[in-house]
């Protein structure tokens, strides 16, 4: 590992500043993915400004309903939280059904969110990647990406966010709460991560020197019966091969709301935003539900051996709807 | 660390787990795959099971942090340590320092009414440790002897007192 110096952050605003003035610096939160990736030597920072000890720690009802999650809250603690447990399970769902019970002991909510991806080749510094060094070439396409990505790639990337706790929170339009060297903004969690296009470098809208301070959820009443599903190669501790986190509301047969989002299958949580223009207003039948799934799935571009989660995809869109509507009014 | 005070100069570099093993020459936390993914250097940091592997030292001054030397009071065994030896949950051992720090933290998360990915309703206040309760909530220790039956026999002893 190349050497570096830490420093532990006083405040938001001291993190901010230090990491302005060091282009060479990054924050450190639980630490889960990056010094790991400092280990591999795919990450050399030459500072690190631990801002998981920041007060950044609570989960807080606020005005109106809203929800706002302080970005050092630990996995562990988000996925226990009561409010998060009745009122968004798929968010506890989501939390729970990635790393372990250890790791999600230390990794943050900001940390999470800005973790990268776990592309073989990303990982292996002796191997070509156009998001590691760019213009390299991807060595994915024609080699291992069985668990690679089908929507939003480019002939550059086909890497995929790993996030469980992510997906969640894009069905659930998560605002992201950020401060930086120019002022504090939000991103919603739908737009802070990348498409790569031809600049896979990347992997969210934030500039050096941009902290999440926070994730607000939006008061949503259809969160209360929302659901996390992950499909992957064994029963626990593993990546997602696919993911969804959903959410339906049907009254007298007809879709009143609906939230769909994907993991595991593009560079960013994927929300299905088509696929709940297509279900919105119309029947809660099985017909309907396939036929959103393949208008969502329509531009996907799969790679030989990960072109199963395509079919993967629709069928656990489908599957979970109907659990889903099958308790309500039809 | 385990109840007594030290104090280190170290390199930034250095992991929990480097400073534990090497400098305080505590060896029951183990390097298995040192990248996260086999739990054999799980520790309880301020109370909650960790890898070490991926926690930096210097990121953690002033932790307590408690490894399976710590878990014993003088002779007597912790009642897992002493439930795994009754049910045979080891071969080799190397996996069990961090299986037991993992099993502790674990029982504490149980008893605290957290939730995992095997609960049916999130929002339930208890949690009962049926065997696919305790296999999901250990899936984060590795044994690849595969001792996993007696060990969830082990726990689940424990639990049920």
């Amino acid at each position: 590992m190349r050497p570096f110096q830490y420093e532990r952050a006083a405040d938001p605003a001291g993190a901010i500043a230090t990491l302005a003035a060091r282009p060479d610096a990054v924050f450190l939160g639980g630490g889960t993915n990056l010094v790991d990736l400092m280990k591999l030597g795919v990450a050399t920072p030459r500072l690190l400004v631990d801002v998981s000890r920041l007060p950044l720690d609570r989960v807080e009802t606020l005005p109106g309903g809203r929800v706002r999650i302080g970005a050092a809250v630990r996995n562990s603690d988000l996925a226990a939280h009561p409010i998060i447990r009745r009122a968004y399970p798929v968010l506890s769902q989501a939390l729970l059904a990635g790393a372990s019970g250890q790791l999600r002991n230390l990794a943050t909510v900001g940390g999470n969110l800005m973790q990268r991806t776990r592309c073989v080749y990303f990982q292996d510094v002796t191997k070509p990647c156009n998001k590691r060094q760019p213009g390299s070439g991807c060595p994915a396409r024609a080699g291992h990406h069985r668990d690679l990505a089908i929507l939003g790639t480019s002939d550059a990337c086909v890497a995929t966010h790993p996030s469980d706790m992510a997906v969640a929170m894009a069905a659930l339009d998560a605002a992201v709460h950020v401060q930086g060297p120019r002022g504090p903004r939000v991103v919603s969690v739908n737009e802070l991560h990348r498409l790569p296009g031809d600049d896979p470098r990347r992997d969210t809208v934030l500039e050096h020197g941009e902290l999440i301070t926070a994730v607000e959820l939006p008061a949503l009443p259809l969160a209360a019966r929302s659901r996390y599903r992950k499909v992957r190669d064994r029963a626990s501790y593993a990546f997602a091969l696919v993911s969804l986190a959903s959410a339906i509301h049907v009254e007298d047969g007809v879709v009143r709301d609906v939230r769909v989002a994907f993991g595991g299958v593009g560079p960013r949580p994927w929300r299905a935003w088509r696929a709940e223009a297509a279900l919105r207003g119309g029947p809660a039948t099985e017909a309907a539900f396939r036929a959103a799934a393949e208008a969502e799935l329509a531009e996907a571009r799969p790679l030989p051996d990960n072109a199963f989660k395509v079919p993967l995809a629709r069928n656990l869109l489908v599957r979970t709807l109907l659990d889903q509507a099958g308790g309500q009014s039809r | 660390m385990n109840g007594s005070e030290h104090r280190l100069v170290l390199d930034t570099r250095t992991t929990l787990l480097d400073a534990l093993r090497e400098r305080l020459g505590v060896t029951g936390p183990k390097k298995g795959c040192d990248h996260g993914q086999c739990g054999a250097c799980t520790v309880l940091l301020d109370g909650r099971r960790a890898n070490s592997c991926l926690a930096l030292a210097v990121a953690h001054q002033g932790a307590d942090i408690v490894t399976i030397e710590g878990l014993a009071a003088g002779e007597d065994l912790h009642p897992l340590q002493q439930a795994f030896i009754a049910h045979d949950g080891f071969q080799c051992g190397y996996c069990t320092p961090g299986q037991l720090c993992s099993a502790v933290g674990m029982l504490r998360e149980a008893e605290a009414g957290w939730p995992s990915a095997v609960t049916a309703d999130v929002a339930a206040e208890a949690v009962e440790l049926s065997p696919d309760e305790i296999r999901e909530r250990m899936s984060g220790n590795l044994c690849r002897c595969g001792a996993y039956v007696n060990i969830v026999a082990a726990i689940a002893e424990v639990a049920a007192r």
